[in-house]
């Protein structure tokens, strides 16, 4: 606690004091005044609970027995008389020398304030001693709960929660709690949905799913109702312990007794009634138990779910204790992975032209086998291509270095967070990730966090902090860099672009196109230059790196409250999932996860917009690109034409072609030489007919449009 | 962006505590000097959570939170109320009238991050 904090509690209490005697006497006049009564409570309760807080432990033992006697009056167990103010008043004086005593002052008399409050106690009505005061070393009972033991056993707990309905005005959030579980180890939680009513009867603020956890986890069964402890009483809470965590012979499977009997099946296959394929066939028909349970009524399927869930956890659970003693790693080349990989590619390829092949043969057997390959090999690209990921927290730890030199250099106070270390990302994904990132945390440090004396300034912590993060969104990483410095100053951007020609000055633009003017080339807001950044190359040539890697690059801020960069990169690069489109003759990709839905393009629709190229979609305006266009394609338009509605850029973007094929895995070929400045196409790849498809580079094929479209471009 | 926590209390150090420790965190903060305080500042600019006395002039913690969850746009935040040890029956009061929760005076700055965490996210 700071001295700070002390000497406002001094000036606090003298207050307090003054008040509480000014209360005192008027209530000498009005001994009945229950107003009073509550005011002369109040000042004494901040004096004891704030004492307590900032340290001054004898005041607030000291008071504590004063309130008490206060309390007995307030509920009305106890008179005002001319005796108990006197005393009290006494009481407030011995207060202040007790403040005075913390500030250097005389040692005030002990025996003195043990009086006051024995004369005080006597005035109590049939109270033989009152409880003694509390020790605020005791009270930070949950700070010190049982915090995981390293070495204590990992043990599985089964956890149903099953909140009150009205959980919600209490202000929780259960999913919170939820979070909390998951921060203790590895969790499995069902939802148990079957009380949520028909929409009509839904009331928005009850909760009705209630929870079925299943955790493995070091802590003890106290850690994890303390969780719950703000609502032990609005929810019913059950902890089982159902894995003590002791290893276990493995439990060997209840052997099938051979019955001393012959089975039906036996006896009709014996026979030559029956063959053994129809007892397979007619066994294999057999519903699950859980199917059963629930055709029958008994449970519903949240609860089979649950205790599905549970099987396999303890399972997994099972399973890697004995897989943790045996476990290895092997150090291999990484070109041996590449050439892996290279050869997983031609697999997919090859397999592409079977599927095919065997849908024009349409021979039963060979499209069951073909899908069999594909399945196959769809799993073998997953594990090759997990084989090459590597956690990015290597590249993390170098940053801090980077940052320490960096501050110091500056002469600044810098502190660098990174949270997600363990995220994993394609080797050569992080190789290439690694300068773009080195320049925009240099910006953060350099541009973003102001010297201490201007932090302090503006009330904040003298020491700047900058975090990196890397977490996992569906087939993206997304890596954010924030910092809580200056943040970006829109109009001085917007003043320099003018300047600079690179916008004119009439232009309307939004937050987010200004902050993106940061990325053209030759832009630098720096005032000074320092040898660190600045120069005015780099921003741009961030933007470039990422969008080579099929990332893309946001940035979000706040003048005076930091910035947030955002960088949005593919798992991987060798193998996408992409959309088989073809327009005319020819086939595209379009890679499947900027895709966010395909709609119609009708006559009336293109009558609607007249002439411009813009579709309406649920209420949405997107604006479209005709590919037959952009490519000079030339044939037959059908009637109907698809729209492709894609989100790699700023906004939804749309392209149009004739006709949506579907889903294809596509291993990136690059284009040569010969193609190498060719801007809207990242590459090529061969379908299963052996035919090449071009794959799209959205993001590019779209700025270039703006290009061509607009002069008042930002890009 | 920043979270913003509401601290109503009648004292001044203990305000000046809450708010500092919150700041360093990272959060926004708004100052309430009592119960009435806290109420018109949270209708004129709703807050993310609230941490609340309960014994203060005007209006009391426990009349605070009844408000604020009888139907405002806040009524679903986290409250968070401070008691003593000696207040069990003011605990029950407060978890009656909607508190989400509670710190336990004296606390320290770690504890108090701790159960804003828990309840905000």
């Amino acid at each position: 606690m700071t001295e700070n904090h002390r000497t406002t509690y001094k000036e606090e209490a003298t207050e307090l004091l003054a008040d509480l005697e000014a209360s005192l006497l008027e209530l000498e006049e009005n001994p009945e005044d229950t107003e009073i009564i509550g005011r002369v409570f109040r000042c004494l309760h901040t004096i004891k609970g704030s004492g307590a807080m900032f340290g001054f432990d004898d005041i607030a033992a000291f008071t504590h027995e004063v309130e008490t006697t206060f309390d007995l009056i307030r509920e009305g167990k106890m008179a005002v008389t001319g005796e108990l103010i006197g005393i009290t008043l006494s009481t407030c004086d011995h207060i202040r020398s007790l403040l005075e005593a913390s500030d250097g002052g005389p040692e005030p008399d002990k025996q003195h304030g043990d009086g006051l409050i024995a004369s005080l106690k006597k005035l109590m009505p049939g109270i033989p001693d009152s409880s003694p005061p509390e020790d605020p070393e005791q009270i930070d009972e949950t700070s010190n709960e049982d915090f995981a033991n390293p070495e204590a056993l990992e043990v599985t707990y089964r956890i149903r929660f099953r909140p009150e309905r009205h959980l919600l005005t209490t202000g929780f959030n259960p999913i919170l709690l939820l979070n909390e579980l998951r921060e203790f180890g590895p969790c499995k939680v069902v939802a148990l949905i079957k009380e949520i009513p028909p929409l009509d009867e839904i009331d928005p603020e009850e909760c009705y799913t209630y929870w079925d956890v299943i955790l493995t986890t070091a802590h003890g069964t106290n850690a994890i109702k303390d969780i719950f402890i703000f609502i032990e009483d609005v929810c019913e809470l059950t902890i089982d312990i159902i894995d003590d965590g002791e290893t276990t012979e493995e439990e060997e499977p209840p052997k099938i007794i051979p019955p001393n009997h012959k089975r039906l099946g036996e006896i009709l296959v014996e026979k030559g009634d029956l063959r053994p394929e129809h007892i397979n066939k007619a066994l294999s028909a057999q519903k699950p138990i859980g199917q059963l349970l629930m055709e029958a009524g008994v449970v519903d399927a949240g609860l089979i779910e649950s205790a599905c869930a549970e099987q396999a956890h303890i399972k997994e659970v099972r399973r890697s204790r004995q897989v943790n003693e045996t476990i290895s790693t092997v150090r291999v080349p990484a070109d041996r992975l590449d050439t892996l990989v290279n050869l997983v590619g031609e697999l997919v390829t090859v397999q592409a032209r079977l599927s095919q092949l065997a849908a024009l043969e349409n021979h039963s057997e060979i499209i069951s086998v073909a899908e069999e390959v594909e399945r196959l090999t769809e799993d073998l690209r997953d594990n090759v291509m997990n084989i090459r990921m590597v956690p990015i927290g290597t590249t993390f730890n170098k940053f801090k270095r980077l940052v320490r030199d960096l501050s110091a250099e500056l002469g600044k106070n810098v502190v660098l967070e990174t949270v997600g270390a363990e995220t994993e990302l394609d080797k050569t994904v992080i190789e290439r990730l690694n300068d773009p990132l080195i320049h925009l945390i240099r910006n953060s440090v350099d541009h973003g966090i102001e010297a201490p004396g201007a932090r302090e300034a503006v009330g904040k912590p003298p020491h700047g902090t900058v975090r990196i993060s890397a977490t996992h969104s569906g087939a993206f990483v997304l890596i954010q860099i924030t910092d809580d410095g200056a943040g970006l100053d829109k109009e001085a951007i917007r003043d320099k672009a003018v300047a600079k020609g690179l916008i004119s000055p009439d232009v309307e633009l939004s937050e987010k196109d200004i902050f993106s003017l940061i990325f053209t080339p030759g832009f630098s807001t720096a005032e000074k230059l320092t040898s660190i950044s600045g120069r005015g190359v780099g921003m741009d040539v961030v933007k470039r790196n990422i969008e080579a890697l099929r990332g893309s690059i946001e940035i979000e801020s706040r003048k005076g409250a930091g910035t947030l960069i955002t960088l949005k990169l593919p798992l991987t690069l060798a193998i996408i999932d992409g959309l088989l489109v073809k327009v005319g003759q020819g086939q595209f990709i379009i890679p499947l996860p900027i895709v966010q839905e395909c709609v119609e393009l009708t006559p009336v629709e293109k009558a609607r917009s007249n002439g411009r190229d813009l579709a309406y979609v649920r209420g949405d305006i997107v604006p479209y690109i005709r590919l037959r266009e952009r490519f000079l394609i030339n044939g037959q338009v059908p009637d109907i034409e698809q729209i492709i509605i894609t989100g790699a850029c700023a906004g939804k973007v749309g392209l149009v072609v004739d006709q949506v094929i579907g889903e294809r895995q596509t291993v990136i070929k690059n284009l040569g030489k010969l193609f190498q400045h060719v801007e809207d196409i990242s590459g090529a790849t061969i379908l299963g007919d052996g035919k090449v498809a071009l794959i799209l580079d959205v993001p590019k094929l779209v700025e270039a449009e703006i290009d061509v479209s607009q002069g008042t471009c930002i890009h | 962006m920043a979270k913003t926590i509401m601290t109503a209390d009648d004292s001044t150090s203990v305000r000046q505590m809450v708010s500092f420790t919150l700041r360093e965190a990272g959060y926004q903060v708004v100052e309430a000097v009592d119960g009435k305080d806290a109420l018109s500042k949270i209708k004129s600019s709703p807050v993310h959570m609230l941490i609340t006395d309960l014994n203060m002039p005007n209006l009391d913690g426990i009349g605070l939170i009844r408000s604020i969850r009888s139907g405002s746009s806040c009524k679903f935040i986290p409250i968070i109320m401070l008691t003593t040890e000696s207040q069990a029956e003011k605990k029950m009061a407060g978890k009656a009238a909607g508190a989400t929760g509670w710190i336990v005076k004296p606390f320290k700055p770690d504890q108090l991050l701790a159960v804003v965490k828990k309840v905000l996210g």
